[in-house]
């Protein structure tokens, strides 16, 4: 990444990578969409790979993203994400390939998809972000709303008898021996947003080795749907979110 | 089972596999699909052939949902890719068909139609005409959809939907049946390699320096702009209709109008020479494309022909297209069979006797 160009007398020691467009995001203040963004980003121009880097987008509050990913991208349907990478790789299989999907997307709608995606040991990157909630429908309940969790189809709190309990689908497919490289991170705090992105590098790095599925879990807040503050909804991920699904490595490979 | 690289192109095939070696001629360079009777034998074949094919990507999907999402993939960087399923699993990729339509992604999609509503039968039927030709999922778009009536044309017409797919950036469908996917008929087969690949400047290969980046997507949230891309979608399906197929027998001097397409084509064919040798002045029209569909051709029969009808197998599907062309000029009757039921030319030929009838008593 350039860093240390002189602009006008001034150094410059911090700039966006190139491989973000320049359209402001439409998310709301405080959400972790646009931190995993700026992450990944700055891995493919880092890695140098924007020529060889396809994504695929969810639907959900990522659907823009390739407004804002300078990469080449296809827009996928409701859960369907793996599926149309699945497309891509087959196709191009010495291409880095990535989706991007929410909880909604991905652990609903798509299970199926993401379970066979993985299953078959597609060597693609699956980023899940999981903020256990159906942000652009309006703070719907998710397959991974926690339980108690208020949102407006689980309005007195989510409770197992009717609603079932919260999916943790990263763990189950760690199961699967297509499964490569299974992590759960964060981007609320510095420390955590540097895990993550070596996560991402290290990911790309196996895809490039043909070593199989590789799929990073990203706990992540949502102020608007879980009517909080940024820091307060922050404090609640640490609190309530971080119990239920750990950061850290769920699987590694055998070195 | 025959080879794909066997020196003999003409051979005795059946409809779903001559099909498959079909697509592998004419340069498929992936396959996406799910087992449903009646046109398993199509990746069945592929599956078979694969070995000789490397590069060809042939794969077994977890439902037709997966199925049409990855073609969705496969397509979006510039691969010539096919599916193939019958009725039901036809309707589980609406959603994504009208995706691609909007996306404005090539591919070709076989239905081998089988006997419905619901779970329904596994023998042959026509059931799926208006999905077909409607759209079938939501929002304004059509499909290409060419229906075959041997299985010389589900040969032919693979090649003929791949070059139109890709002419027209539009999914095209072949709208067969379960009788011309099971049937055997001596076929000859295209040489492989003979239609050659149009560019995909668009496709979502990995954008280098030199170009902006390639999105691929049906989303364009302000109402704007989304009339436009319908606006350029109506615009493409009015350059469609000069692809227009179809093909008339004996309509010349004839008063009654036999319209039948795909299998019942091939039937109405034997009705119409078992009335002429009863002296009734009877005539067929064949579409071969059911979209664009030969409206003006039918249009042109009514001025001289005195009644049309329509055999189909289904409740009457392709009568309101029919209608619509001829646009009360004429009495335009039906005669179908449904839920897998296939008409004889002998009860088709019942009807049109008592058409005949009734007309001739109607100007006596």
């Amino acid at each position: 990444m350039e860093t240390a160009t002189n602009i006008d007398g001034l150094e410059v020691v911090y700039a966006k990578p190139k491989t973000l467009t320049d359209t402001p995001t439409h998310y709301c203040p405080g959400c972790g969409h646009g931190v995993v963004h700026k992450i990944l980003m700055e891995v493919i121009e880092e890695m140098n790979i924007q020529e060889e880097t396809i994504g695929v987008a969810p639907v959900g509050c990522a659907v823009f993203a390739y407004d804002y990913m300078n990469i080449d991208m296809q827009e996928a349907a409701h859960g369907r994400a793996s599926a149309v990478a699945t497309g891509v790789k087959r196709v191009l299989p010495d291409k880095y390939v990535f989706s991007y999907q929410g909880d909604g997307d991905l652990a609903a709608i798509g299970t199926g998809e993401t379970i066979h995606t993985v299953n078959r040991g597609e060597n693609i990157l699956m980023l899940f972000i999981n903020n256990g909630i159906y942000g652009m429908t309006g703070g719907q309940m998710a397959p991974t709303s926690i339980l108690g969790m208020k949102t407006t189809t689980s309005p007195f709190g989510r409770e197992v008898a009717t609603m079932g309990n919260p999916l943790k689908i990263t763990e189950m497919l760690a199961q699967l021996p297509g499964a490569y490289y299974v992590s759960r991170h964060s981007v609320h705090n510095t420390a955590a947003v540097r895990k993550l992105k070596k996560a991402i590098s290290t990911s790309f790095k196996y895809q490039k080795e043909k070593k199989g599925t590789c799929f990073i879990e990203i706990v992540s807040n949502c102020p608007s749907g879980w009517k909080m503050t940024p820091v307060e909804s922050n404090e609640w991920l640490e609190k309530n979110m971080f119990p239920i699904y750990p950061l850290g490595d769920i699987k590694v490979p055998k070195s | 089972m025959a080879s794909g690289n066997g020196k003999s192109n003409t051979r005795l095939m059946k409809g779903n596999e001559a099909l498959a070696e079909a697509a592998l001629r004419a340069g498929m360079q992936a396959y996406f699909g799910y087992p449903i009777t009646p046109q398993t034998e199509v990746m069945e074949y592929l599956s078979i052939q694969a070995p000789n094919y490397p590069g060809v990507v042939i794969l077994q999907a977890e439902s037709e949902i997966a199925a049409i999402n990855m073609v969705h993939g496969a397509s979006g960087v510039g691969a010539r890719v096919m599916i193939s399923s019958s009725s039901p699993g036809i309707s589980l990729m609406q959603e994504c068909l009208s995706y691609m339509a909007s996306a404005q992604l090539p591919a070709v999609i076989v239905n081998v139609q089988r006997g419905g509503p619901g779970l329904g039968t596994i023998q042959p039927s026509q059931a799926d005409y208006f999905q077909a030709v409607k759209g079938g999922g939501h929002g304004d778009y059509h499909l290409i959809v060419l229906a075959p009536s041997s299985v010389q044309e589900m040969v032919d017409f693979i090649f003929d939907a791949f070059r139109l797919t890709e002419k027209y950036r539009n999914p095209a469908m072949i709208l067969a049946d379960g009788a011309l996917g099971q049937m055997m008929e001596k076929v000859t087969l295209p040489v492989a390699g003979s239609l050659p690949k149009t560019n995909a400047p668009w496709a979502t290969i990995g954008k280098p320096n030199s170009r902006e980046r390639n999105i691929i997507t049906s989303l364009f949230i302000q109402p704007e702009r989304m009339e436009k891309l319908n606006l350029v979608l109506q615009e493409k399906y009015n350059q469609l209709q000069k692809e227009v197929r179809w093909e008339e027998y004996q309509t010349e001097d004839a008063e009654i109008v036999l319209v039948a397409f795909g299998l019942t084509s091939r039937i109405c064919d034997k009705t119409m020479n078992l009335a002429r040798e009863k002296g009734l002045k009877v005539g067929l029209l064949r579409p071969i494309t059911l979209y664009p569909f030969p409206t003006n051709a039918l249009a042109k029969l009514a001025k001289h022909a005195k009644v049309f009808l329509t055999v189909e197998m289904n409740a009457g599907q392709m009568v309101e297209d029919v209608r619509l062309a001829i646009n009360g000029k004429c009495p335009v009757h039906f005669y179908g069979r449904m839920g897998g039921m296939i008409p004889s030319p002998e009860e088709v030929l019942i009807k049109v006797e008592s058409i005949a009838k009734e007309f001739q008593t109607a100007h006596a």
